[in-house]
């Protein structure tokens, strides 16, 4: 019995964080199985990915190039080693690519899929995914009837493997898969660079962060300066999208992006649910609010009770003295 | 403006088949928020019933679409309870030229690989060229009918649409990939979903408009209409626990006598965690 970890790698054979988040989350649910880690690798250019000291068992890759990322044909291939592989249990990454293509694989290979996963256990020698539900106000355990079940992983919600002692070298098995032509599918003309937020929030190690408290779009100014004083991005609430002060890019929360920065600061941001299921893997909140009564203090572990016109100023100086 | 003929496509009309989840107010506080444990759902108590969040961006993209081209039709689809047909009727009020709900009631709350299926059958039966639904639904958050749909009909699907162009017959499609915002080419027939975005918010109906959706129907669609039997669309997962988790958490208060001190016991604070 085997899991198996599905590899997207758009940058050659270099494993990414998405990569290790789905071999950690591959391993969460290995353990839980008593099954073996196993690998599927989908690479643009053909790269190969090093695995062996991931402790995986076997990779399975394909024997041809598979091309820049392009859903449909990725998805074909990954169609094609899953079913090489005969693996039980199937996990991605929830990054984009991973919550497009992990539903699709699931029906297409006549199983099903859970999306948002941040746990697996074992109940009667089956997997459960554990996930929030309700926008993060209830938690729900869910199976998938058929097999392989397909678990795609909320981000940043399981720890990236760590390259261990080198193990056995993986056995590496190529598959041969025709993929579809790219002629007629979407594709890719243009790509738009964002002044703020973006992708890149998903990697930032420090967060400021707006809601609907900052009282309007112009105020955002300070929490950007904060930012650049500690060398960290600038987030927002949905509400402080909804009101159109930043663009949706900046959007942090279970329908924006989900961050797990070392410092999260929260800023005139009540804390709606869904908002706190995107911040679930910070290390470190702190909130800054009028409202002693705001539910992020319910998940901040530094609580500023104040009105942060007023605090703001005076920490940004504190901060550029102490860090110079 | 595009000129109409950058709407057309294979010298059809484009129809677009919007899909519109009707679910409890994923805004209400925790406070207010009930599950029944047993039966592994939630109840409504005080919830209000709404559209969901990024079904509304859809639609609303979709109606962007017919005022720049009188001709593209839109038809509201929705599977669901009879109360679902509240969201059709909002959606006639914003002039949607049909309105579509799938009965649901023999399957139960469908699981998203169920719903994409009557999704699809239903697009399969009154004929569209693009599908578009909202990234996840506000309730369980799933994010599968639209891929799903897309596999069912044989369709390609691009995730996470926030604005549509047309152009030489093609659509641009502004959307957030694996490695951030792009613009993707495609052509129909297409599955989109779609996440919200300054430019795609809902519109509020006109007075009159909300009057004139006195006199028109809801169409309705059974699974017989749809070839299908409830043994045919069985659900692919199963919920074996609903629960509201728990949480244990202490706030340290930074305490101060004015707004200063409070900055500067907070800036003693941050440099203490060793993160800046």
């Amino acid at each position: 019995m085997s899991v198996l970890s599905l590899l997207l790698l758009r940058d050659g054979g270099r494993p990414d964080k998405a990569a290790l988040e789905a071999l950690g989350a591959g391993r969460v649910a290995a353990r839980a199985l008593g099954a073996e880690l196993e690998a599927a690798v989908v690479a643009s250019g053909g790269g190969r990915a090093e695995l062996g000291a991931y402790g995986v068992r076997a990779v399975w890759q394909l024997a041809g190039p598979a091309g820049d990322y392009q859903p449909e044909r990725w998805l074909t291939a990954l169609e094609g080693l899953v079913r090489a592989a005969g693996a039980e249990v199937v996990v991605l990454a929830g990054d984009a690519a991973g919550r497009e293509l992990g539903p699709r694989l699931g029906h297409r290979l006549g199983s099903g899929s859970v999306t948002e996963c941040v746990d697996f256990r074992a109940e009667g020698g089956r997997l459960e995914a554990v996930r929030p539900v309700f926008g993060g106000k209830a938690t729900a355990h869910v199976r998938v009837e058929g097999r392989p079940a397909v678990l795609v992983t909320r981000l940043h919600a399981f720890a990236p493997a760590e390259p261990g002692e080198a193990g056995a070298e993986p056995a590496v098995h190529e598959v041969a898969v025709e993929l579809p032509p790219a002629d007629g599918l979407p594709r890719v003309v243009e790509r738009i660079e964002e002044s703020g937020g973006g992708v890149r929030l998903e990697e930032a190690k420090r967060i400021v962060s707006g809601g609907r408290g900052l009282g309007g779009p112009e105020n955002f100014a300070l929490l950007e300066e904060l930012a650049r004083v500690i060398g960290g991005a600038v987030g927002a609430s949905r509400a402080a999208v909804d009101a159109g002060w930043v663009p949706p890019s900046y959007q942090i929360g279970q329908t924006g992006h989900i961050v797990a920065p070392d410092l999260y600061l929260a800023v005139g941001i009540s804390g709606a649910s869904q908002h706190l299921a995107g911040i679930a893997g910070a290390r470190h909140v702190v909130a800054i609010n009028k409202d002693a009564s705001a539910p992020i203090f319910k998940v901040a572990e530094l609580g500023v009770v104040e009105d942060y016109r007023k605090v703001l100023p005076p920490l940004i100086e504190e901060l550029k003295r102490r860090l110079g | 403006m595009p000129e109409r003929a950058d709407f057309l496509h294979g010298g059809l009309r484009m129809r677009l088949v919007v899909g519109l989840k009707y679910i409890l107010d994923p805004e209400i506080p925790p406070r207010d928020f009930r599950i029944d444990e047993e039966a592994r759902r939630p109840v409504q108590g005080r919830a209000s019933l709404v559209i969901s969040p990024f079904d509304e961006n859809a639609l609303e993209l979709a109606l962007q679409m017919k005022d720049r081209d009188p001709a593209t039709q839109v038809v509201a689809l929705s599977a669901g309870p009879a109360s679902s047909e509240e969201a059709l009727r909002k959606a006639l009020s914003l002039r949607v030229d049909e309105a579509v709900r799938v009965e649901t009631d023999p399957l139960g709350e469908p699981d998203g690989e169920q719903t994409a299926l009557l999704l699809a059958r239903a697009v399969q039966r009154l004929g569209g060229d693009i599908l578009l639904v909202g990234r996840q639904a506000g309730d369980w958050d799933r994010g599968q009918t639209g891929p799903i749909a897309a596999e069912i009909l044989g369709w390609p699907c691009v995730t996470a649409v926030s604005r549509i162009e047309a152009a030489d017959g093609r659509l641009r499609l502004r959307h957030e990939g694996p490695d951030g915002l792009e613009v993707v080419e495609a052509t129909p027939p297409l599955v989109l979903t779609v996440t919200n975005d300054e430019a795609n918010q809902l519109r509020i109906p006109k007075a009159r408009d909300i009057l004139a959706t006195r006199s028109k129907q809801v169409g309705r669609l059974s699974l017989d209409d749809l070839g299908l039997s409830p043994e045919a669309v069985p659900p692919r997962s199963e919920v074996t626990r609903l629960y509201v988790p728990v949480e244990e958490h202490q706030c340290e208060w930074i305490e101060g006598d004015d707004a200063e001190a409070k900055a500067r016991a907070l800036a003693d604070r941050l440099m203490a965690l060793k993160v800046l």
